[in-house]
């Protein structure tokens, strides 16, 4: 947890630009969201695009529709990225394996397609617009949010937040749980435990800090565009926490940060940049399983002992 | 020198951010501003189904760029263009417009192919002041709700497009039959097939289906076109979607009872398709290189391009890379500097041809006021070369009348 | 609603069921016998249709290259399964699922610097253009009919040679359980290599099949993967005669929405499957083993 707070505390100042540090910032607690349930609890969901753009819709109509303050849109962004995962890990955590990722697919779509319609409260494809907001009034303080700085560090505070109470949730007893039920649904019940309400807890919990990286997402940009809500934004937080190790603490981070740098760099260099994302991904799933993190941090503590 | 101060104080408005960095770096630039070239950005969907254009659109401004500086420049000031890949996403278009803004400094953006990606980037122009050229069609992006002072609307809009090949195809007492993509565009052109058709009268629109973007078979939508028994059938959709569609419409023998009318005839669709598919379609355009028998501007523009690549000629959407770039910096020079206001200043109601004849910069809602081409798609057997692709029908010369009036748009006059 | 366009809507549903089934047996074949999820099945499908485009210049016969290109596309999956796959194997079934993935993300844009990212043209075949005249069912493209005959055969032989043959005896018992295979003294790996051929073949012939029908352009197979993955969920992973059923129903929700809610059309689909799933989450015709 200190590396990280650390790591992304110095991004700014390392990454080629202040947008992209932001986007790993971003990216990197969406994928921290779907690693919850991927990584530590053994459910691969193909939806969570579904969860990072009910935080993006939630705070941005909160914000461009309702006048709510940009404090209160977050809180409402992570409200309904909660609920919509109660809904939809409820009916999917009845199927197991390759079915729990087409469910979730499945409901995800139905959930795309509904804010493609739902024009006057989305914008439909031309997106939702009209939430730009320049200054942060907490109080007696107000910050310009227009200044990349000062907006990377607002938008850092939350997700250090985030990552501190997500790193208490898996030090307590529930963070065992859940990896019981990884590795072995069967044998954690009958260690007593409730498989079904563990699954439920980590798919909402997974589902508020994607909304989380949602709603950020949605002040950062200030636009919410529909794909968002879209199943490559699904298969994004897929990629990039394998890359950087599921089941790891940090690995989402440092997936996130290798995938927009590769695709930033290669991308001013060759418009055929997509090959060798796809070649380095192909390879990252080859020789490390465990992810480029997973990978490294193994070698170390098989030095150390 | 006015233009220049209020230039530097944006930037340093801009740049306050990096506070330890700032005081240095401020005073170098200062000296140094004078002669640092414009920086134009120039987001655009390289990869991405829509490559190609995106690649034309670069060979255009670039041409531009060239053009200007080899002019002497402004005040020799040379122009620079950073071209960005906006993937066709909102999403990255915006993560790149804010790095062309906050890292690269630009001076301007000038870019985008697709309704929502201009309206992500003008979204992000607007609220820092940058001047931003927009350079794909939309009716929503000089609408009161979304209009920024600084943002011009370079390309056509769907409303003057549908109308014009509206005005050219439909008669009184014709039954036309719309099929549309179910997202702006499609919407927006749909709208304007309405207007006009309400404009010119007698015209019965006996069907009005949406498909889903992007959709890849469109087999189960025929069955309703044919039985509307229409005489016209406007197909509303873009890209990679009006080849499937003209092609699945031809193929299920639509062609024997309608005419096949779209509200824009692409070029590069056309070439990715055999000319037996799209053969008699008719649609609009905002440019055919064949104009340049009819406007120097034109002759110039196609005589470049021929020059720097061997021979080729410029697409539609590629000319919409020059006329955005050569705008912005053609006001720039008369405004004799960069900054906003100055160039703003210049543009509002500005009379200009940059490749296509005459164009108004209307100043109420920043939307080009120019003409559309209507093209009719050629027979393999009378095509020339590999690039006669189309005949003129006619050219719907610009004027506001086919614009919808700044009122309508919610603008305060 | 006149009856007509009903009956019209419904044949044509029938239709394009049987192009999505089509679609979607390369993708079940693979899952049924490997238990792989071949993300990279609609890039299989799409460099069918560059590869039948390549073949058809050279040769100038599309039947040839109806014949060729299933065979070369296949020949590349047998060099994909024993390269890429094979390492994976015992690695549970999301790491073939993670590398097909990223191979469908290098082969789309291996085609876009080969063939360039605009589309080609392809013509339907001389023998086959024109239509028919169908009553009141309307008019109806020859080769549309020719697809769904050529399905029908397609299907015809998979099932012979998975029910009626000793490689299909030997397939079916790797799918139940492959250290039945091994205790056999029957060498698993061959088989699963040939299967991903054989599915990877599948898929090509699809899409070059569907050249004619629909543009061929380098994007062209991410609709149909989602299409394909759609049917092969809702009929159960890994069954022919689900899948087959499956491509039906969702040819004919897919028509009849197009006549009420059209702009849902696509949306019908996802529908479709979420119905199926919570009431059977292992699909129509799917083994409830893997779903529990």
């Amino acid at each position: 947890m200190p590396i990280v707070a650390a790591v992304l505390a110095l991004l700014p100042w390392v990454a080629p630009s202040q947008a992209l540090s932001v986007n790993i910032l971003l990216y990197g607690l969406f994928a921290t969201g779907f690693n919850l349930l991927f990584g530590y609890t053994g459910l691969l969901s193909f939806g969570h695009a579904a969860f990072f753009g009910a935080g993006a819709y939630g705070a941005g109509i909160a914000l461009a529709h309702y006048g709510v303050g940009w404090f209160g849109a977050i809180f409402i962004g992570v409200g309904v990225a909660g609920m919509l995962a109660l809904l939809i890990g409820a009916v999917s955590i009845r199927s197991r394996g390759i079915y729990f990722s087409m469910v979730t697919l499945a409901l995800a779509q139905l959930v795309y397609y509904a804010a493609f319609q739902a024009t006057d409260w989305t914008g439909g494809e031309n997106g939702l617009r009209g939430l730009t907001v320049s200054v942060l009034s907490l109080g007696p303080i107000s910050l310009n949010f227009l200044d990349p700085t000062t907006k990377y560090y607002v938008l850092f505070a939350f997700v250090m937040f985030a990552l501190w109470l997500l790193s208490r949730m898996l030090n307590a007893p529930f963070g065992a749980a859940m990896e019981a039920v990884r590795e072995n649904e069967s044998r954690a019940r009958a260690c007593g435990f409730d498989v079904r309400l563990i699954k439920l807890i980590a798919f909402v919990v997974s589902g508020l800090v994607c909304g989380l990286a949602g709603s950020l997402n949605a002040l950062h940009l200030s636009i919410v565009p529909i794909d968002t809500l879209y199943y490559q934004t699904s298969g994004l937080a897929v990629m990039m926490a394998l890359l950087g190790g599921a089941g790891t603490f940090l690995g989402p981070f440092i997936g996130a940060a290798i995938f927009l740098l590769i695709e930033d760099i290669f991308s001013l260099w060759t418009p055929h940049w997509q090959l060798f994302v796809g070649i380095i991904f192909m390879l990252a799933v080859l020789f490390m399983p465990r992810g480029v993190w997973g990978t490294l941090a193994g070698w170390y503590r098989e030095r150390r002992a | 020198m006015k233009a220049i101060r209020s230039c530097l104080t944006r930037r340093v408005a801009l740049r306050g951010g990096a506070l330890s960095l700032a005081a240095p770096a401020i005073l170098s630039r200062a000296a140094w501003a004078q002669d640092a070239p414009i920086r134009i950005g120039f987001p655009t969907p390289l990869t991405g189904p829509y490559g190609a254009e995106a690649k034309d659109q670069v060979r255009c401004a670039e041409i531009a760029v060239a053009q200007f500086n080899a002019s002497g420049g402004l005040k020799g000031r040379k122009a620079e263009l950073l071209v960005r890949d906006d993937k066709l996403s909102p999403g990255e278009a915006a993560t790149r417009t804010l790095e062309l803004i906050e890292k690269d400094h630009v001076d301007c953006i000038v870019g985008s192919l697709s309704s929502s990606v201009q309206l992500a980037v003008n979204e992000i122009t607007k609220a820092r002041g940058m001047l931003y050229v927009s350079i794909s069609q939309s009716d929503t992006i000089t609408e009161a709700s979304d209009f920024a002072r600084t943002t011009f609307h370079e390309a056509l809009n769907p409303h003057m497009t549908a109308g014009a090949v509206a005005r050219h195809v439909f008669k009184p007492g014709m039954r036309v039959a719309i099929l549309l993509a179910d997202y702006a565009y499609g919407q927006e052109m749909a709208a304007g097939f309405r207007r006009a058709a309400t404009a010119i009268g007698g015209i019965d629109i006996v069907l009005e289906l949406k498909h889903p973007v992007g959709a890849s078979d469109y087999s189960t939508f025929l069955p309703q076109i044919r039985a509307s028994k229409a005489d016209v059938v406007c197909i509303c959709n873009f890209g990679r979607d009006q080849a499937n569609s003209i092609k699945q419409a031809v193929d299920f023998g639509i062609k024997r009872q309608a005419k096949i009318v779209v509200p824009v005839l692409l070029y590069n669709q056309r070439l990715a398709s055999s000319p037996d598919v799209f053969e008699g379609v008719v649609g609009g355009s905002n440019y055919y290189w064949e104009i340049e028998n009819q406007f120097p501007s034109a002759r110039s523009f196609n005589d470049a391009y021929r020059a720097a690549y061997s021979g080729a000629l410029p697409s539609d959407y590629g000319a919409y890379g020059y006329s955005g770039v050569r705008l912005i910096l053609d006001a720039m020079r008369r405004a004799g500097g960069v900054s906003a206001d100055a160039v703003i200043h210049e543009l509002d109601g500005a009379h200009y041809d940059t490749c296509k004849g005459p164009e108004i910069m209307r100043a109420c809602d920043h939307q080009a006021i120019q003409s559309v081409l209507i093209l009719q798609s050629k027979a393999k057997s009378n095509m020339k070369n590999d690039a006669d692709l189309f005949d003129i029908v006619a050219i719907d010369a610009g004027a506001e009348a086919n614009l919808r009036s700044c009122a309508d748009l919610g603008h305060k006059s | 609603m006149e009856l007509d366009l009903i009956l019209a809507q419904l044949f044509t549903g029938v239709a394009l069921g049987a192009v999505f089934v089509l679609m979607s047996v390369g993708l079940s074949v693979i899952f049924g016998m490997l238990g792989i999820v071949n993300f990279a099945h609609g890039a299989f499908y799409m460099i069918g249709a560059y590869v039948g485009i390549f073949v058809l210049t050279l040769t100038g016969s599309f039947w040839i290259a109806l014949a060729l290109t299933p065979i070369l596309v296949g020949v590349f999956g047998l060099f994909v399964e024993r390269i890429l796959v094979r390492p994976l194997y015992g690695r549970g079934p999301d790491y073939p699922l993670l590398l097909t993935f990223g191979l469908a993300y290098a082969l789309v844009e291996l085609v876009r610097v080969v063939f360039g990212s605009d589309g080609v043209p392809f013509d339907t075949p001389e023998l086959l253009a024109g239509g028919f005249d169908l009553g009141d069912l309307g008019y109806y493209p020859a080769y549309r009919l020719f697809v769904i005959a050529f399905t029908v055969l397609i299907l015809l032989v998979l099932w012979v040679v998975i029910e009626r043959t000793r490689f299909g005896l030997i397939v079916r018992a790797g799918a139940r359980d492959p250290r039945i295979l091994s205790v056999l003294g029957i060498d698993v790996a061959r088989v699963w290599l040939l299967a991903f051929g054989i599915g990877t073949g599948l898929a090509a012939l699809a899409g070059l099949l569907a050249a004619p029908m629909r543009s061929v352009n380098p994007e062209m197979g991410v609709a149909v993967l989602v299409e394909a993955f759609v049917v092969t969920v809702i009929g159960g992973m890994g069954s022919l005669l689900g899948g087959a059923i499956a491509g039906m129903a969702v040819g004919i929700v897919v028509s009849l929405t197009s006549l009420w809610m059209p702009q849902m059309a696509t949306m019908s689909m996802f529908a479709l499957m979420t119905l199926v799933l919570i009431i059977r989450p292992q699909g129509l015709f799917g083994r409830d083993d893997l779903a529990r």
